[in-house]
């Protein structure tokens, strides 16, 4: 076991982890953060994206003892005092969810995007949700819920 | 943020794009999905599957798994074996001769697929039961297998099933109408085959339970992901010998399904026994790659379409013939999946013969299942190319053709037996080819081919016809369906003015929560935040038959429709005395009963049959209703679907670069709701045109093993959706709706397919397996070459 | 999937890593973990050991060298595809760079965790090939230096010895060469079914030299050799092309056959070639 400082949505937990522990599970069941989803076994369907250091990461692919001492945002963490952030406020608005499985890893994944791309072109959207899979909206409102969270008119 | 719903005007909510419900919980990662969810003292399950396609089981140890750390329990199925009362269920037999394998939750005697458990593990954490899980040691004998279902079908195959002597399941036929005459005196015929490919459903969430037992009662709950609740709360009651009064079965927040929920798994059962037997909670959650194997698989049939037409393209006559890959057991709805297209190989033309045989066959794969269209998207797509085909041997638009065939007179008895109740193919394919810009596109095609441009273009259509709203229940009887496709809801209008509505629908993703609001404030005349609506809980709403084949607002939303009907007649019964006027001087408006400069609002009317202090003589208190309803015909969407490829005719390359979607629909609910449920169905639908295909070699090993070489596209492979509309109320239902939730995915395979054929026909290709990838489009250009 | 148990170390240098790789049989080097983890996940590896070199942020840079760019091990694909002094002197790995898998792959991925991990299919051994790139490794020995062409030696196997840690990528700048990289996917996230790096020095309306470099038609990064004499030229682009296929051995897999993949090489050797003299 080790025992490892993660500061987690602001709060910093310090726990005794098995090095096995993937960092999603660390999330899920050590901090019972459940927003963040695992979907696949291979690293290629981004479910359970969340913001490492302010950059977007496949939390299945990390170890919990990997980011000790540093900072993760998951989807519990993007709201403030209530109010929706604008990425959540724009894939309600454009109906870019339906059953919500991998919606806080495409959310997470939009944040980090418009981060680094403050307007991207619609193909630079696509490319950049490469990362992250989604069965039932077949993307169309998601693409619109980034553009409406990058301010562009759809 | 201003938000649309109050400022809707309460009686204008149905039809309206209203923001959902769903949202809140799930945008902030409240939302509570199976796995989400930690009971104490939960011990975790992991099954221990076979590597083999085809053994016996000679010995199953669990003695290493059970000296492991943590351990609770290991079983092998002939441990399990006197648990079950019945095999895991089949809800559909369609002939009197089906075969039904007996099909426990765990194989004792003999392995039929990779993947089919032979032992579980019970430990206290999910490491612990994953890593003893690999401590089971299994002695197989490996045997011969089968994977291919003509090879299955042939003499001397090995036997998935020895006790059948054979690997046919059954031979089920319809046929209608001078067909062999037809044949005989056509113009012309032609003949197609099609392979349509397995699938692997993949929604995001992988499945999952969790059983809490109480002990001291017999009582069990079950959380389960799955799109069946009631269905899984009687049959596994049946399979398990739990009192179906004291089994309670949750669907929580669900993932998606396409099908792939549509099912009661030996998971399930197994969960339901152990924690019975153990007396503690029991979790199990399907990793991907495990449930590629674990999980149904969608298709998998090949197909022969001949049609026989007039030499000016009328087509007189359709012959279909299937054969299915039903892999090594029926589950759930395995039989039947196919026969769900089986009047739909006539598509939207109005022919006068029909011949339609399909025989299912056991194979030692994966069982194949519904999924998303379940045999409406394979009718579609034999048709649709079936007549681009003909029209090629004609040496006619594709267009024309299909005009020259529409049924136009509605309600409109096909010469399958069944009636189409309405629609008007001709507005939606004049509205796709006004949004396409046809002529426009034709002459960039031209341009390309006389420049001899290395990317060509092709343009494909499906104009299709389906039927959905899952379904009358004496349709179902006749057909040997074992269930009804009725379903329910029940309205209490609470004494403080709030509504609940209580669903037998079960979503996973279709926005019925926000659409059943809309349908019933409007009905009550009261605010669309007024309006809860419950479901997927066996102990809070129990009556229903859960959500597939496009029938929850079909079925379940005509259901809640005239529940707020009945709890309008109460409302107005308590109004008429309380005004002391007859019923019918009563005016009635959005909510409000008026009359004599007097009114009072339903919620009013909630309050006072509450209260119970003044109403009418001999009537009962409260103001609640209930109504099932049993649809009388399957309902028809239709539509006009259009692709545009780009090929890179040296690569093989091909891209999506436009696709259109005009679709009827009947009346609709909410725009955004069914135009997201539209872009979701076309997805997958494409995607089984360009990228998907679930592989198995020759030993029954699944090579297309997860995610990275079974090919889900993202966004980045996909364009966005150019949708339009057109509406032909169903006159089968109060509402006019038709259902939304797989038309997408039966139309696209074959707009898509079409297209890729259209690029390529100039250099001699005219036909093409899917998915038409890269290789196979290079080989067939290069065969045409040669 | 969960992975097996294993025992964790963090390296606080490299030379704590190489100390740290020789105190247990079977213990493997943590960088960015996506090529690793993975492979954890589902159980294809049992490290008993594995030692974090992640943390070493001395080993996370892009620093000018006069006529190469040094790139740390450690520095994430990212960082390389968007780092001035790469997208300056050389593109082509930046582009690359920018291709591997997925945004959330790029922002953790190390170029050296790539390059030892020598998949076939992964992108930046045959681009480094291309770009006659050299690899500075430590091991318990002392320090060596080996030319990615040699460093990588089949599939998922590469010179690296059970306590060697890679320290820098040395990269020769391109300076004015017309570059080209095009990587043939299914999906905008997969690995290539087949990719071709060119890097053409033009002068005069000859051709003085070039680099053409595959990915995935051979179990290691193949350069074509035969390809590189044969286009003298910008008019033998099309001999180029017939000649590239010399030396490579591409795998059969659901995403191509071989033989469609050597059809391919083919035609994206021309394409690679076109791009980069029109440069």
């Amino acid at each position: 076991m080790r025992q490892v400082s993660i500061t987690v949505n602001g709060a910093e937990h310090v726990l005794e982890l098995e090095p096995r522990e993937l960092l999603v599970y660390v999330l899920r069941e050590r901090l019972g953060l459940t927003g963040t989803n695992v979907g696949c076994d291979t690293s290629s369907c981004g479910a359970c994206t969340v913001l490492l250091d302010g950059e977007s990461v496949k939390s299945c692919t990390l170890l919990g003892v990997q980011v000790d001492g540093h900072e993760i945002t998951t989807i519990e963490g993007l709201a403030t005092n209530g109010t929706m952030h604008p990425v959540q406020e724009a894939f309600h608005e454009q109906h870019g969810l339906q059953c919500g499985y991998c919606t806080p890893g495409f959310i997470m994944a939009t944040v980090s995007l418009l981060d680094e791309t403050p307007n991207p072109t619609e193909e630079e959207i696509r490319h950049a949700l490469e990362g992250n899979l989604c069965r039932c909206t077949g993307y169309h409102n998601i693409i619109r819920a980034v553009q409406t969270a990058a301010g562009v008119e759809v | 943020m201003a938000t649309t719903i109050t400022e809707l005007e309460v009686g204008r909510v149905v039809g309206a794009p209203v923001e959902r419900k769903e949202d809140a919980a799930l945008l902030t990662g409240q939302a509570k999905f199976v796995d989400d969810m930690s009971l104490p003292g939960m011990a975790w399950m992991a099954v221990v599957r076979s590597p083999y396609a085809h053994a016996r089981i000679a010995d199953v140890n669990v003695d290493g798994a059970l000296a492991h750390r943590g351990v609770i329990a290991a079983f092998s199925g002939e441990d399990l074996a006197d648990e079950w009362l019945a095999s895991l269920p089949c809800a559909w037999l369609p002939t009197e001769d089906t075969n039904q394998p007996n099909h426990r939750p765990l194989a004792v005697d003999e392995a039929r697929y990779v993947g089919d458990g032979v032992a579980v593990v019970i430990a206290e954490s999910r490491g612990e039961a994953r890593d003893a899980a690999e401590l089971v040691q299994v002695d197989y004998d490996p045997l011969p297998t089968v994977i291919d279902a003509e090879r299955a079908l042939e003499d001397g195959a090995p036997l998935v099933h020895e006790e059948f002597g054979t690997n046919r399941c059954y031979t089920w036929n319809l046929a209608a109408g001078e067909v062999d005459d037809e044949f005989a005196k056509a113009g012309v015929t032609i003949k197609e085959r099609y392979h349509q490919q397995r699938l692997i459903p993949n929604a995001i969430e992988p499945r999952g339970v969790i059983v809490q037992p109480f002990p001291a009662t017999g009582e069990l709950t079950m959380w389960s992901a799955t799109q069946i609740p009631h269905i899984a709360r009687v049959t596994l009651s049946m399979v398990t010998g739990v009192p179906e009064a004291k089994l309670r079965v949750v669907a929580p927040e669900v993932g998606g399904g396409f099908g792939s929920k549509l099912n009661v798994y030996a998971e399930e059962a197994l969960a339901l026994v152990l924690a019975r037997r153990l007396g503690r909670p029991i979790k199990w959650i399907e990793q991907r790659s495990e449930g590629y194997n674990a999980t149904i698989h969608g298709r998998d049939l090949i197909q022969e379409i001949e049609l026989a037409a007039t030499s000016e393209g009328r087509i007189r006559a359709v012959r279909a013939k299937l054969t299915v890959n039903f892999g090594a057991y029926l589950q759930l709805v395995t039989a039947g999946t196919p026969l769900f297209g089986a009047w739909l190989y006539s598509g939207a033309y109005d022919v006068a013969a029909y011949d339609f045989e399909c025989t299912g066959a056991f194979t030692n794969t994966t069982p194949t299942d519904a999924y998303r269209g379940a045999g409406r998207p394979e009718a579609t797509y034999a048709i649709e190319r079936a007549v681009d085909a003909l029209a090629r041997k004609l040496g006619k638009d594709p267009l024309e053709i299909r005009r020259l065939n529409f049924l136009r007179e509605f309600p409109s008895a096909i010469v399958s037996g069944l009636t189409v109740d309405s629609g008007d193919y001709d507005a939606h394919l004049d509205a796709a080819l006004e949004i396409l810009d046809h002529d426009d596109i034709r002459r960039q095609q031209s341009e390309r081919r006389e420049r001899g441009d290395t990317k060509q273009l092709g343009i494909g259509f499906s104009t299709y016809l389906e039927m959905c709203g899952f379904a009358p229940s004496r349709i179902l009887g006749a057909i040997r369906y074992g269930a009804g496709g009725w379903d329910a809801a029940t309205i209490r209008f609470l004494p403080t003015g709030t509504v609940q509505v209580l669903i037998g629908t079960s979503p996973h993703g279709q926005s019925h929560v926000t659409t059943f609001s809309q349908i019933v404030a409007q009905q009550l005349g009261i605010a669309y935040e007024d309006v809860e609506v419950l479901h997927g809980d066996t102990a809070v709403a129990p009556l229903g038959m859960d959500t597939y084949g496009s029938r929850s607002l079909t079925v379940g939303g005509v259901a809640a429709y005239h529940a707020a009907e009945r709890i309008i007649e109460k409302a107005r019964k308590i109004a008429a005395h309380q005004l002391e006027v007859g019923e019918d001087e009563l005016e009635y408006e959005n909510g409000t009963f008026s009359a004599n400069g007097k009114s009072l609002t339903t919620k009013e009317l909630a309050l006072q049959a509450w209260t119970a202090h003044n109403l009418p003589e001999g009537m009962e208190p409260g103001l609640e209703a209930s109504f099932v309803y049993d649809p009388p015909n399957f309902s028809w969407p239709s539509g006009t679907h259009i692709a545009v490829v780009e090929v890179d005719t040296e690569t093989g390359d091909v891209d999506l670069i436009r696709y259109i979607a005009v679709d009827d629909v009947g009346t609709v609910i909410n725009p955004r709701v069914v135009e997201g449920q539209i872009h979701g169905g076309v997805a997958q639908g494409i995607a089984q045109a360009l990228w998907e295909e679930a592989v198995y070699d020759e030993d029954g090993n699944l090579v297309t093993g997860s995610m990275v070489n079974y090919l889900v596209p993202s966004a980045a492979e996909l364009p966005s959706y150019e949708l339009g509309a057109t509406t032909t109320p169903s006159p089968t239902n109060t509402l006019g709706v038709k259902g939304v939730g797989e038309t997408g995915t039966i139309a696209s395979t074959a707009a898509v397919m079409n297209a890729v054929i259209d690029a390529l026909v100039p250099f001699g290709v005219t036909d093409l397996d899917m998915p038409a990838t890269p290789e196979r489009v290079w080989r067939a250009l290069e065969e045409a070459r040669t | 999937m969960i992975p097996a148990p294993f025992d964790y170390e963090v390296a606080e240098s490299v030379e704590h890593a190489v100390e740290l790789l020789g105190s247990r049989e079977d213990a493997k080097l943590l960088a960015g973990g996506h090529s690793l983890l993975p492979l954890l996940r589902l159980r294809f590896t049992r490290p008993a050991l594995l030692v974090d070199i992640g943390r070493i942020d001395d080993l996370r840079y892009v620093r000018d060298a006069g006529d190469t760019l040094a790139i740390g091990a450690m520095t994430r694909h990212h960082n390389v595809q968007h780092n001035p002094l790469v997208q300056e002197h050389c593109p082509v790995l930046s582009y690359a760079a920018g291709l591997i898998g997925d945004p959330q792959v790029r922002h953790r991925g190390t170029i050296a965790g790539s390059l030892a991990h020598a998949d076939p299919a992964g992108d930046l051994p045959a681009v480094l090939t291309a770009l006659d790139a050299e690899v500075v490794i430590r091991g318990p020995e002392g320090e060596r230096t080996v030319p990615v062409g040699e460093f990588v030696t089949g599939v998922f196997d590469t010179v690296l010895g059970p306590q060697d840690v890679l320290m820098e990528v040395r990269v020769p700048k391109v300076g004015a060469a017309g570059w080209s990289y095009l990587k043939f996917t299914r999906r905008a996230q997969d690995w290539a079914t087949v990719g071709v790096t060119a890097i053409v020095r033009r002068s005069n309306g000859t051709v003085d030299n070039s680099a053409i470099a595959f990915t995935n038609m051979g179990p290691k990064p193949v350069r074509a050799t035969a390809a590189e004499q044969a286009l003298k030229t910008p008019d033998d682009i099309e001999a180029a092309a017939a000649a590239s296929l010399e030396g490579t051995d591409p795998p059969s897999d659901t995403q191509g056959s071989a033989e469609y993949r050597r059809h391919l090489a083919k035609v994206l050797v021309q394409r690679a070639l076109r791009e980069a003299i029109s440069r």
